[in-house]
């Protein structure tokens, strides 16, 4: 019998949650609480890649942490607008390539956010284009 | 190519409807309709800021941004880089465009010094935003000595 596997997507600016979502929905306290303490890893993380001298600093972070039940992925926009991925550590199936590719569409309906008149920078995010996207992501996951 | 023409007939035509209707003439009504034009600016440099440096690597420094604003948002808006960026390494810089594609129709000279400002609210406010969305704080001032060439000043503000 196939379980559904928990996935949670969040975007997060100035260190507060525009957008939150789980699958399933409940123990979403829990994923909120992971998410704020990845926060800090992601802080590590740029400011780590800010002193070494590379010359390619990408905006995938790749896995930030392993938890005993749950991996977690960031990525981090040029306008410090990080994204957060949890994912159940069970789900073996998801490759580095295509999370990658889950981050750029985030980070495109994210940038037609922006753009939208009507929205105004800061606010929850609230746009159904944005929940349909992330919802059609989650269940090619799960 | 159009595309061009069609930023500028639209921006030419927001600057002249904005004082159409201002009944007030003197410095305090002019103010109000250059904020407005600048707050219009501010949006679109916010949208802007989100999307141009999508593909680009993370930027490393403050001039790097002032950097990617002279070469990839010039280029955007209006198909030429920006001519000259000048710093004082403490906060201010001094971008300097030789033939400003909004003011280069309408003089090149001393001609329409006096309404040259109201041209370059928009663009101040579209610098303050796209720096605003990657994370910088600033206050942009444009100034003209001959048209159409100007200068946009833009000075960090440290919190």
């Amino acid at each position: 019998m196939a379980v559904p596997l928990p996935g949670d997507k969040t975007v997060v600016a100035q260190n507060y949650p525009l957008y939150i979502r789980s699958v399933p929905t409940e123990s979403e306290l829990k994923f909120h609480y992971m998410v704020h303490t990845s926060l800090d890893v992601v802080d590590e993380k740029i400011s780590a890649m800010g002193k070494a001298l590379v010359d390619q600093r990408e905006l995938y972070l790749g896995l930030l942490y392993p938890t005993e039940d749950y991996k977690v992925y960031g990525y981090v926009t040029n306008s410090k607008v990080k994204f957060v991925m949890v994912v159940d550590s069970s789900n073996t199936a998801l490759r580095d390539n295509e999370i990658r590719s889950m981050f750029r569409k985030l980070h495109n309906s994210y940038t037609d956010v922006m753009c939208n008149p009507f929205y105004n920078p800061g606010d929850r995010i609230q746009s159904r284009a944005f929940d349909s996207m992330v919802t059609s992501m989650m269940v090619q996951v799960c | 190519m159009a595309d061009a023409a069609l930023f500028e007939f639209l921006h030419t035509e927001m600057v002249a409807e904005l004082w159409a209707h201002d009944p007030d003439p003197s410095p305090g009504g002019q103010k109000m309709s250059l904020s407005v034009l600048e707050g219009m600016g501010f949006r679109v440099g916010q949208a802007l800021g989100e999307r141009l440096p999508r593909e680009t690597l993370a930027f490393r420094e403050e001039l790097d941004v002032l950097k990617f604003l002279c070469k990839d948002l010039w280029v955007a808006v209006f198909q030429k880089q920006m001519d000259s960026l000048r710093t004082n390494h403490q906060g201010t810089y001094v971008l300097q465009d030789n033939s400003f594609p909004l003011l280069v129709r309408m003089a090149s000279g001393q001609q329409y010094l006096e309404e040259a400002p109201k041209f370059l609210a928009f663009t101040c406010g579209l610098l303050r935003g796209a720096l605003s969305t990657l994370g910088i704080k600033s206050l942009v001032t444009a100034s003209v000595a001959a048209l159409p060439a100007c200068k946009f000043q833009v000075v960090i503000q440290k919190s």
